[in-house]
This record gives structure tokens, C-alpha cells and sequence, in this order.
């Protein structure tokens, strides 16, 4: 750190990031530790490391995307913990995260990415698609202007990653990783075209990570760093010098604390023995595989001897996953055949598979299980006799060096022991032969040495096939064989050296891309080389012209950019997008029909004990209305008691013996009457009706006998059911409906979409871009308004239409409201999304604190007024109240403005307050 | 044997998975104690703070006697206003009834005169309306009746009504609410933890893993569908004894034995129907979306909340094919009623047809999609 003057001929005075005493932690784990660093300008500069040393927790602090803990980080000439001076120069600095298109959006072509970014930074539409065709035709990606973001293969990705953060002429170009998991051509024409920017814009400073060593070899200067801390900073060839080595993974192994090299040796190879050729593990021939008109494995042809170690060799997305999936039989091949140990390819073949090991690209175990209980596990499944179960997993422990960790669980451990138990699980049964689906990728050199240890010695000495793929070249240059893979094909399939001897090459990666580009030049298809991209002209121009649109405080440019962003990512999401239009509609049917307190058709039966004239019609009497189907009689008790039991009849009349003649005599007589008591709701209603009933037969018999005035009681209620006077459910119900399911969906909608770019990475872009909080909620908030409002209206059509509930008011009011409580809504999600992380969080977050409240306490069954405590004053305060009452009100009661602008003043101030709060919580850095 | 034994082991290696994600778990006891202790106790009598007006033209003491008839817990102190402020006080949803006693009513009631109360109801706030107006109906005519009782001599009317609830004599709600939510508990974390357990092993690339050994999707599907419905089944249990029975005191007719076949066979279809929606789905957000969608109609249509026959006859129909009604059908039958299997057989014979059904189309969707997941 100290020498950083001295290595660096630098023309800038000042350096472009000064870091002192910077340490960071997530939780107990600390990823950076009193780090200080001054990282000169105008350069290149590369830090090196595996994964999880650092390196991506260092740069989103320089960007500005992750907030400060401890320590002081001054990026071009500011402190970083300054929001003013975030806001000052996040337009000038360029943040491309981690992972293939991590801040990008996959189902926006690359034409619409690069236009988000444009627009974010504020460019206007001529001066945005000028910069855009400049960028694109820079990085051969003009053609593709049209295709999804996620369809494009990791170095297209990646380019348009550079396009995108190139938009807006940076002074700080910040690169996490840009190349990792790329094929060397797309690798070596991203270098160029950063040395071409650079070379047009000669004040630029580019911070680069990377995990390829000969890469950083020709970096301008480098930080190497290993466990949170810099281990040592200087030119690369200052680096080898000062450890005396001859490459810079060496010098990364001798930097190394003593602790962590400890048993480190060199990896030896043993060459394969010859003799072998008749044995054949694996064949393919003309392995094909097609998804939809996308040809992922093209053709694919090789051979592998027992005991061989054979590599597949290539770019992330050339088809070495597919293929491997195919021999494994998680793939049916689309063409072509494969023999395994002779025996053609059966993917239903249960035995077959107790002969293979495979091991998949990312850790795949169970990680609720321990390091154990996953032995334990695989050793059972794959049937291993129970006694010899403990000894094998606890020879697998020894000789993976797992014996100390055998009861932890597998997230705990570093990713190098956790690659030993993949493998130790791929083993576990014995298999004759390994595939391997790059299994070191993200494990730092020293482990990665000695997992190359183990396979060497399971290869020689066990006799084991290995079937590897990676895209590290060193790794490729130990095994027996390799093919180089580019996008479906092989391309040539043969020993590491014979490859480099037959192209003239100085070494593999030279020769691998004098293939690549051969097989481009056939191929039309893949993206161009680096043949004559005009460059950017503009690059070089004053950056006056750009300072304009500049401009701070709120831009309704950049909150339309993410309205537009969001829109079109809606419409690309099938099951969002029908949840969003069609859900509404859905859930509308059912509740309509299903939150009915009608009752109706009930079945009742009579035990008719008299059998005269009078008691058949009593029982006529119930059996005319439209409440009540009478069932076959009831003939003794014991019927009655089963017949209830089976829930055949909810009611049952007893009438009694004599019953007849005693109201003749003028004795009282007591009809018994039992009602199903099951559903208690229902059980009531029915006590009603049958009370009315009863009341209206006897004044109907009184009228008989004694004429009218006999029915003449002392006095009458008259009800007048208003509103409603069927007291039918549709008409009570539906009006409530609607305002529940426009919070519920929403509100759930919303949510997600924040969520989901935590989620996916791209909220990084809220991070360092110069769009303000504000910007980024009620840009995403208006299409979810839009298709709220459209809901509206198809409910309102579909409540008086197909439920015939007739709206008797203004439908001015009514659509007023409903734009102001969809606002509201909306604004509750976003206002949700600030708290959670997780899109289930969210979803069911929302969902409970939506339902809940919406259902019980705000007037859609009981009225607010007779809550009590919390349910009360949640009731008072709720916009779901206010807009069931302006609902209620114009449907049913017909009424206008006027009348219900009472409920209007709650849901203005909601409004406002929602926003405000979600504007206020939602963090601008990561924490 | 072997696919036996493949079963067991992956159903434990399920519930150890489930022991580690305290997400689930705390769904799991919220859904079988809070909820349905909550659900049980919160619902609120059906007439409970009712709000009501009164228009007291008469000034008798008659009367006086009415309005002094209304009082909490039933009713909120009735609010005194004049005719013209009914309408608007109704219009804004200020009161659910209003009654109006005419000038002159105490007079004309002795006077033989048979006036004429009017009520008014809100019927938009429909089981309050109902039911409250039948209250009011009561409670005034007791009041008048005792008022006349000095002037006029009592007429008993000849014949009664005997009206018994059975199964529930005192209508207590709490029993209905109880066991309906542990009902719909079950349905809901059968249909989200198997959903869970599937799409987890998908996002984390372990079903690949699965794929490669000699397990055969079967064997993956059963081992998920076993667990997690003994995960719901001890559950449900547990909730049964000590929350309905034991906290809630509500008493259970039937035999919980034979509930908990039912229930067995209910989960059959549950859980495979998780299993479907997860193939559906290719996270878990989208999961929980389509859960959203397919879980409400299930529970609301089913008849656990409202009574099926007021449901349209097509919808009626439609339901057949849901587990959950039967089931529902089947729990208010053994739970409530105290019947035996010669009462529910056929809602036995339903489910197990409908969980067959849908085990086998799940098992072939797992299969067909089981490439795309790898």
C-alpha cells in the first residue's frame, strides 16, 4: 500500500479512490477488514483474488452502492458517506456488479437495456439513440439490438453490460468480474475495447476484479487480496519480482499467509498409461440437442477411455452442461446416440447410474442436511448395504479431509471443502466413472490444487474415468484429452499439447482462440469479431454537452424510464400478468358466489305423528316457499336422529300425535322443530325463517276461523329492508368485494416489483444511478395504477352485468375513489417491499397485513362501528372503510359526490402518506 | 422393497429439511394454534355494537321504555334524531337501523288502535340487518306486551314452536370457526409445504442431484408427499387435542380416529396437488402467486365458509371435483354430527378417487417437467 507512489508512474496528482481503514461485516462474517488502499487515476488496476475475499464488498462501497460501516472511502476527490457528494458524482462513475447481466433486465432486448440506462441518465431521445448505435456497432451487438437481454451468451452479455455502463461517459469505470465464465475470443475483444475507450477517453480510470491470473498480468497495476485484507499492491511485474516467481498465480500462492500454504505442493501429473485403447467408458456420436429452434449441443462427437481424464473446455453457455446432462440421463438427447461402458444411453436405466458420479456446476447438496447426514443419505440411495454404510462414509471422510466437519452443515463450510463434499458425495458408491461440471470454479488456486490432487489420484491409481469441463486453460492442460467447445460444436478434440502444436500456438489460450475465430468466420451467426467497430466519435468530445441534462432534484424523464421499464417487463411475465389482468375477475367470480349468506333450498323433513289434513298442511306450508325442498318424511325417531347425522335434511319437524284434533279442542300443542346447529350462521337464519313461517300459518288459520279482524295484534313493525329490499347477498356483497381485491392484488403486485430487483440484482441500478427514490417508486408505481384502474372497470362491468347488481349512483364518485384508493394501494405495496427481502416474504407479507384488515375490520361483513380495541381504530383508519362505504353508497344507495365526500378526505390524506413513507424507507444504498 | 426403502429415506431427508426452515415452521404453528385460536374467539357475535337510530315522535313513556330497551353488548346507545336526519345518517352508513315511533303510538295502542312502527334496515350490512331486525322486532314487542300487560289479558298462542338446535344447542360460533380453520389449515400447508419442498430442491439444483442416483421420480414424488402430509397429520392432531379441544373447549361428537383417515385421504389429493402447482411454477414467488389463485377458490367454494347449497348449481357441480368439499363435508359430518363411516363412506370413496386422480396427473407432470428443471 505504502509503495503505491513509487510503482506507479502516474500523471494524476490525486488518486481516483482513497480508502482508509475500511472494514465491513455482514452479520458475523467480516468480508473486509481495515482495508487502506489509494488507487492512483488514469489506469487500469486490477484486484485479484478468488471468491469471497472481498473484492465485490470493496468495489460496491468505491460505487457508492453499499453503505459505509467503519473506515473512510473518498472516491474522485469526496467522501463517500456524503449523500450530497453521491448525488454529485454517481453520474460519473460506472458500476457494472458481479454475475453474468446481474444489473441488466432479461427479458428487455439489448436495444431497451441500453435505452433504460440512457434515459436514466437523462439523455434526450436524438442523443440517446446516437449514443446507443455508437455503443452497439462499438461492440458488435448492432445486430442483435432486437433479442432479450437473457438470451444473449455471457460475453454478449457482459458487452452489453460495457455498453450500458458506458452511457453516460464515466471518469471511474468500476468492473466486478467482467470476464469470468466468457469464452477467450469474446474475453480478449472485451479488453480490446476497453483499450479502445480507454485510449479515446485518456482520463478515465478503470478498477477491474478478476479470478483469471493472465488476465491481470496486463493490468497497469494490481491489489492482491485474500481474506478481507490487501496482501499486497503494486505492477504485476513489481509482484513477481518481489516473490520471485514466474507467474502471477504463483505469486498469489507465495503472498499467501504461511497458515494457508501449509501442504501446498505443486500438482504433478502422471501420464495416462498407454494400452488401454480397447476400454471404452463413454461414446458419443452426434449428440444433439435442441430447445425449440435453439440448438445447444450441435453434433457432438468423442471418445473416452477407461481411466482417461478428459476436459471440456469453454465459455459459460457453449453446450459442455447439456452435454454432460445427456450422458447422465437428465436429458434426452434430441439426435444421436451415446454408449456408456458400452451399453447404449437409457436414461430409465436404474443400473447404469450406480456406475457414475456426477457432480453439477453449482454446490447441489442438501444444505439443511449436515456433512454426515448427506453421506449418509447418498450412500443410501444408491443402495449401499447398511452395515458397510458407516465405514464407507467415514473412508470417504478421511480421504476428502472432511473428519472434522462431519457435523456441520455444508453452508458453514469454504467453498473449497465444500467442492471435497461434492465430490466425496459423487464417490460415495464407487463409481467406475466421474462427471465433473466445472467443479472448481470460485475455489482460490491453493484448494483448487489440491481438489486437482484427489482426481489425479482416483484417476491413476483407481482407475476412474473423469469427465470434466471447465474454462480455466491451466486446469485444461492437466488432463489426458480435451475438446474445445464454442457454442454447440466441438472443435477440436485432442491431447493439450498436440492442440497447441498443430495451431503454432504459444500456449492453449492462443490456440483455443485461433479456433474460435475460425469457427465465427463459418458462422455468421455468432456475434462478430472484433473486426472494425467504428468507435464511438463522440467518446472523445467535450464532456460540456453532457453536463447538461444533468440536472438534480426530481426528473420526470427518469421516473417515466422506469415506467416504461416496468411496463414492458410486465407484459413479458405470463403468470404475473394474468394474476395482474385476470386475477381481479377470477377471484371476483368466486367470492361472489361464495361469500353468499343467502339461504336457500334448504332440506327439510317432516315426522308427521297425526297424518291428518291439518298436519300435511302444515307441512305444505313450509314446503311452498322458496326457502325450504321438503325430503321423503321422517317415519320414526331413529331416522330422524340418522338422517340429520348424515346431513341429508338441516331441518326436521316433529309434529305430534293429536295435533289435529287438540287445536280443535283448543289444548296447546307443541310442534318440535330441530335444526342443524353444524354451521351456526346458517342454523340462524334458519330459526328465522321457520319462526316466520310458524307466525304466518297461524295467522293464516286464524283468518280461516275467525275472519280478518281476528289477525288485527296490537300493533305492527313495518321493516323496510332499504338499499336491498330482496336482503339478497349479491347486492351487499359485491360492492364490498371490489374494494378488497383492488388492495389485495394490487398492493401484492407492487411489492414484488420492488422486491424482485432486490432480488435479481438490479436495484443496484437505484443505487448508483442518479434516479431518485421518489422517481423509482412512482415510476414503477403507474403501470400498476393503470392495470388497477382497468380492473376496476371490469369488475364494475362484471358486478352489473353478469351479477346484476345495478349501480344506482354517480359513477363519476365511484371512479374518483377508485383512483385514489388503487394509488393508495399501490403505495402500500411499495410502502411493504421497503421492509422485506424476499419476493415469499412479500408476497405473503402482503397478502396477511392486506386480507386481513380488508376482510374483518373494514366493514365488508360487520361494520366498522361495532369493532372493538385494535380492529376498531385499524377499521377507522383503513382505506379499504372509506372506500366500501364510497362503493355501498353509489351502488346501492345511489348517491353522488356530495353525499359521500366524508369518505373522500381519508383516502387524500392515505395517499400522500403512503408515498411519503415508502420514499422515506426505501434505502438508496445497500446495507 | 427397494423403492420402499428409497421412499423412507428421502421422506426423512424432507423432514430434516423442514426442521431447518424456520419460515415453514413458523407457518406451520401459526396456522395450527394462533390462527385458529384467533379465528375461534374473534368472531364476533351476530349482533354485537349495532348502530342504531331512533325517531322518537311519540315522547311517551312507552317510548322512553323502548329506547332505553337498547343497550351494549347488542346494540350501541341509540342515537336520538329527527326524520329528516335518518335518510342522510343511513345514506352514510352512520346506522344499520333506524326505527321510528310514531306521534301518538302510546295512545293508540291502548286505544286498540293497532299502530304502525316503521323499521328501517340498512341492508347492504347484510347478517347485521337480518338478524338485528328480528332482535328489534322481539325486544319491542316484549316491551309492549308488558306495557299492555296491566290493560288487556294475555292471549297464549295455541300452537308453539319448539325450536332445538342440534349438534350446537347454543349456536356458539367458536365451534364452527374452530375446526373449519383447522380444516382449511390442513388444506393450505399440505398444498404449501410439498409446493415448498419441491420448488426448493429446484432452486437449489438438487433435484438434478436426486436424478442422477437410482431414485426414480416416483419414489421423489411419494417421499414428498408422504412427509409432508404426516407433517400435517401430527399437526393437525396436535391442534385438535390441544387447541380445540383443550383451550377452546369445544366438545367433538365423532370419533377423531375416523376424521383422521379422512383426513389422510384428503392429503393424498393435497399435497399432489402441490406438486402439480409447483411444476406450474418456476420460483417460488410465482408459486405463491398461483397459490393465491387456486387456494382461495378452494377454500371459500367449498362449503366450510358458506353453506354449498346457496351456491349456484354450476359451481355446486364444479366443486365435486375439489377434495376440500368432500372433505368439509366429511369433518362437519364425523366432527359435529357424530357420524360413522356408514354416513361418509361415499365422501371417503370421493376423495380417494379425486386424490388417484390427481397423483397420477401430478406424477406425469412431475415426470414431463422434471427435464426442464435439471
Amino acid at each position: 500500500m505504502s509503495e503505491a507512489g513509487d510503482v506507479i508512474a502516474s500523471p494524476a496528482a490525486a488518486p481516483v479512490v482513497r480508502l482508509s481503514a475500511v472494514g465491513l461485516a455482514y452479520g458475523k462474517v467480516r468480508a473486509l477488514d481495515s482495508v487502506t488502499l489509494e488507487v492512483p487515476a488514469g489506469c487500469m488496476v486490477g484486484v485479484i483474488g478468488p471468491d469471497g475475499v472481498g473484492k465485490s464488498s470493496l468495489f460496491s462501497l468505491v460505487a457508492g452502492a453499499r453503505a459505509i460501516q467503519t473506515g473512510r472511502v473518498e472516491v474522485l476527490g469526496g467522501d463517500m458517506a456524503d449523500a450530497q457528494h453521491r448525488r454529485t458524482v454517481c453520474p460519473r462513475i460506472a458500476y457494472m456488479p458481479q454475475g453474468l447481466g446481474k444489473n441488466l433486465y432479461p427479458t428487455l432486448s439489448v436495444f431497451e437495456n441500453v435505452d433504460f440506462f440512457g434515459r436514466l441518465f437523462g439523455h434526450g431521445r436524438r442523443e440517446r439513440e446516437r449514443r446507443i448505435n455508437e455503443l452497439l456497432n462499438a461492440t458488435g451487438l448492432a445486430p442483435f439490438a432486437d433479442r432479450p437481454a437473457g438470451k444473449l451468451s455471457g460475453g454478449m452479455k457482459q458487452k452489453l453490460g460495457l455498453c450500458c455502463a458506458l452511457i453516460h461517459d464515466p471518469d471511474l469505470l468500476i468492473l466486478d468480474e467482467p470476464t469470468t465464465g466468457v469464452d477467450p475470443l469474446s474475453r480478449r475483444q472485451f479488453w480490446e475495447l476497453v483499450e479502445r475507450i480507454r485510449a479515446n477517453r485518456p482520463g478515465m480510470s478503470v478498477l477491474v476484479a478478476t479470478a483469471y491470473m493472465e488476465e491481470a498480468a496486463r493490468f497497469d497495476w494490481l491489489v492482491a487480496m485474500d481474506d478481507g485484507r490487501v496482501l499486497a499492491t503494486g505492477t504485476p511485474h513489481d509482484l513477481l519480482a518481489r516473490t520471485e516467481t514466474r507467474t502471477l498465480e504463483e505469486a498469489f500462492i507465495a503472498l499467501l499467509p504461511e497458515a494457508q500454504r501449509e501442504g501446498y505442493q505443486p500438482v504433478a501429473i502422471l501420464p495416462l498409461k498407454a494400452g488401454e485403447e480397447t476400454e471404452v467408458a463413454i461414446e458419443a456420436r452426434d449428440l444433439t440437442m435442441r430447445f425449440g429452434s435453439f440448438t445447444a449441443v450441435d453434433h457432438v462427437s468423442f471418445r473416452i477411455r477407461k481411466g482417461e481424464i478428459f476436459g471440456f473446455l469453454g465459455s459459460n453457455g457453449c453446450g459442455k452442461t447439456t452435454t454432460m446432462k445427456m450422458l447422465t440421463g437428465l436429458l434426452p438427447a434430441s439426435e444421436g446416440q451415446a454408449w456408456l461402458f458400452g451399453h447404449p444411453l437409457d436414461p430409465h436405466d436404474i443400473d447404469t447410474r450406480r456406475r457414475v458420479g456426477y457432480m453439477t456446476q453449482s454446490f447441489s447438496l442438501y444444505g439443511e442436511l449436515t456433512v454426515r447426514q448427506n453421506l449418509v443419505l447418498h450412500a443410501r440411495l444408491f443402495g449401499i448395504p447398511s452395515a458397510r454404510i458407516e465405514p464407507r462414509v467415514q473412508e470417504m471422510a478421511e480421504h476428502f479431509g472432511l473428519t472434522e466437519m462431519m457435523d456441520d452443515l455444508p453452508a458453514v463450510l469454504p467453498l473449497g471443502e465444500r467442492q471435497r463434499l461434492s465430490l466425496a458425495v459423487a464417490m460415495i458408491h464407487g463409481p467406475e466413472m466421474l462427471i465433473l461440471d466445472e467443479p472448481t470454479s470460485g475455489v482460490d488456486p491453493v484448494a483448487r490444487d489440491a481438489f486437482w490432487r484427489i482426481l489425479i489420484d482416483l484417476a491413476r491409481r483407481d482407475n476412474v474415468t473423469i469427465f470434466i469441463s471447465t474454462h480455466f486453460m491451466n486446469e485444461a492442460e492437466r488432463c489426458d484429452r480435451i475438446s474445445l467447445m464454442h457454442a454447440g460444436q466441438v472443435l477440436v478434440s485432442d491431447t493439450p499439447a498436440a492442440i497447441i502444436e498443430k495451431r503454432g500456438a504459444r500456449n492453449l489460450e492462443e490456440a483455443f482462440i485461433s479456433h474460435l475465430e475460425e469457427a465465427v468466420a463459418k458462422n455468421p451467426q455468432a456475434p462478430p469479431a472484433a473486426g472494425a467497430p467504428r468507435l464511438p466519435q463522440e467518446q472523445a468530445a467535450p464532456a460540456a454537452a453532457n453536463l447538461a441534462p444533468r440536472r438534480q432534484g426530481f426528473s420526470w424523464r427518469r421516473l417515466f424510464s422506469y415506467t416504461r421499464r416496468e411496463s414492458l417487463e410486465l407484459r413479458r411475465d405470463p403468470i404475473r400478468l394474468t394474476l395482474a389482468s385476470l386475477g381481479s375477475v377470477m377471484l371476483m367470480l368466486v367470492l361472489g358466489y361464495g361469500i353468499s349468506m343467502d339461504v336457500e333450498d334448504l332440506a327439510f323433513a317432516v315426522l308427521d305423528q297425526d297424518q291428518t289434513t291439518l298436519s300435511r298442511d302444515y307441512a305444505l306450508n313450509l314446503a311452498g316457499s322458496r326457502y325450504f325442498i321438503e325430503h321423503p318424511p321422517i317415519r320414526n325417531h331413529a331416522e330422524l336422529d340418522q338422517r340429520m347425522r348424515a346431513g341429508e335434511i338441516s331441518l326436521a319437524i316433529e309434529i305430534p300425535p293429536g295435533f289435529a284434533r287438540d287445536i280443535a279442542r283448543g289444548t296447546p300443542v307443541q310442534i318440535g322443530a330441530w335444526i342443524d346447529g353444524a354451521m351456526p350462521m346458517r342454523a340462524e337464519t334458519v330459526r328465522g325463517y321457520v319462526q316466520g313461517m310458524h307466525q304466518h300459518w297461524l295467522t293464516a288459520k286464524a283468518r280461516e276461523a275467525y275472519g280478518s279482524e281476528a289477525t288485527a295484534g296490537l300493533f305492527s313493525i313495518e321493516t323496510r329492508f332499504r338499499y336491498n329490499p330482496e336482503v339478497t347477498s349479491l347486492p351487499a356483497m359485491v360492492p364490498a368485494v371490489i374494494p378488497l381485491l383492488l388492495m389485495l392484488i394490487p398492493a401484492i403486485l407492487s411489492a414484488l416489483s420492488v422486491v424482485r430487483e432486490k432480488e435479481l440484482g438490479s436495484i443496484v441500478n437505484l443505487y448508483v444511478t442518479p434516479v431518485t427514490r421518489l422517481e423509482f417508486l412512482l415510476g414503477k408505481q403507474i403501470p400498476y395504477i393503470a392495470l388497477a384502474m382497468i380492473n376496476f372497470l371490469l369488475l364494475t362491468a362484471l358486478a352489473v352485468s353478469l351479477f346484476g347488481v345495478p349501480l344506482k349512483g354517480s359513477f363519476l364518485a365511484l371512479a374518483a375513489a377508485a383512483l385514489l384508493y388503487v394509488i393508495a394501494a399501490t403505495a402500500f405495496g411499495l410502502l411493504m417491499s421497503a421492509f422485506v427481502r424476499s419476493q415469499v416474504a412479500a408476497l405473503f407479507g402482503t397478502a396477511l397485513l392486506t386480507i386481513l384488515p380488508a376482510v374483518q375490520f373494514s366493514g365488508l361483513i360487520d361494520p366498522v362501528s361495532t369493532l372493538e380495541g385494535v380492529g376498531a381504530l385499524i377499521g377507522q383508519i383503513y382505506p379499504t372503510t372509506h372506500f366500501v362505504t364510497i362503493a355501498r353508497g353509489t351502488f346501492s344507495k345511489g348517491l353522488g359526490f356530495m353525499d359521500l365526500r366524508a369518505s373522500f378526505v381519508p383516502l387524500l390524506i392515505a395517499v400522500p402518506v403512503l408515498i411519503g413513507l415508502g420514499a422515506a424507507l426505501l434505502r438508496k444504498q445497500e446495507r | 422393497m427397494r423403492s420402499a426403502h428409497n421412499i423412507l429415506h428421502l421422506g426423512i431427508k424432507e423432514l430434516r429439511s423442514l426442521v431447518r426452515d424456520p419460515i415453514m415452521l413458523v407457518l406451520i404453528v401459526y396456522a395450527f394454534t394462533f390462527s385458529i385460536y384467533t379465528a375461534a374467539t374473534a368472531m364476533p357475535e351476530t349482533l354485537h355494537k349495532a348502530p342504531i337510530a331512533i325517531v322518537d315522535e311519540d315522547r311517551s313513556a312507552l317510548s322512553n321504555r323502548i329506547i332505553d330497551d337498547f343497550y351494549p353488548p347488542y346494540f350501541l346507545p341509540p342515537a336520538l334524531i329527527t326524520t329528516a336526519e335518518m335518510d342522510a345518517r343511513m345514506d352514510a352508513g352512520l346506522d344499520t337501523f333506524a326505527l321510528h315511533i310514531p306521534s301518538g303510538f302510546q295512545r293508540d295502542l291502548l286505544a286498540g288502535h293497532s299502530p304502525v312502527l316503521q323499521l328501517n334496515v340498512d341492508a347492504t350490512r347484510m347478517s347485521q340487518g337480518f338478524t338485528g331486525s328480528s332482535y328489534i322486532q322481539a325486544i319491542v314487542s316484549g316491551e309492549v306486551n308488558d306495557f299492555m300487560r296491566g290493560y288487556r289479558a294475555e292471549t297464549a298462542p295455541a300452537v308453539d314452536l319448539v325450536l332445538r338446535a342440534r349438534f350446537n344447542p347454543e349456536l356458539d360460533k367458536s365451534w364452527f370457526g374452530a375446526v373449519m380453520e383447522v380444516i382449511s389449515a390442513i388444506t393450505m400447508l399440505s398444498i404449501v409445504l410439498t409446493g415448498a419442498a419441491l420448488i426448493r430442491e429446484r432452486e437449489h439444483g438438487t433435484v438434478e442431484h436426486l436424478l442422477v442416483m437410482p431414485v426414480t421420480p416416483f419414489e421423489i414424488m411419494s417421499s414428498k408427499v408422504f412427509a409432508m402430509a404426516l407433517v400435517v397429520l401430527a399437526a393437525s392432531w396436535f391442534s385438535l387435542t390441544f387447541i380445540v379441544r383443550g383451550l377452546l373447549a369445544v366438545p367433538i361428537e365423532g370419533s377423531v380416529a375416523l376424521f383422521f383417515a379422512g383426513a389422510t385421504l384428503h392429503l393424498f389429493a393435497t399435497t399432489s396437488m402441490g406438486i402439480f402447482l409447483a411444476t406450474l411454477a418456476r420460483t417460488m414467488p410465482q408459486f405463491g402467486l398461483l397459490l393465491l389463485m387456486f387456494l382461495l377458490p378452494l377454500q371459500v367454494l367449498s362449503g366450510g365458509m358458506t353453506p354449498r347449497e346457496s351456491m349456484p348449481d354450476a359451481v355446486q357441480f364444479i366443486m365435486q371435483a375439489a377434495p376440500n368439499t368432500h372433505f368439509v363435508m366429511l369433518s362437519q359430518a364425523i366432527l359435529y354430527r357424530g357420524a360413522g363411516l356408514d354416513v361418509v363412506w361415499p365422501q371417503f370413496l370421493s376423495l380417494a378417487a379425486i386424490g388417484a386422480v390427481l397423483f397420477t396427473l401430478a406424477l406425469a407432470r412431475f415426470r414431463k417437467t422434471l427435464a426442464t428443471m435439471a
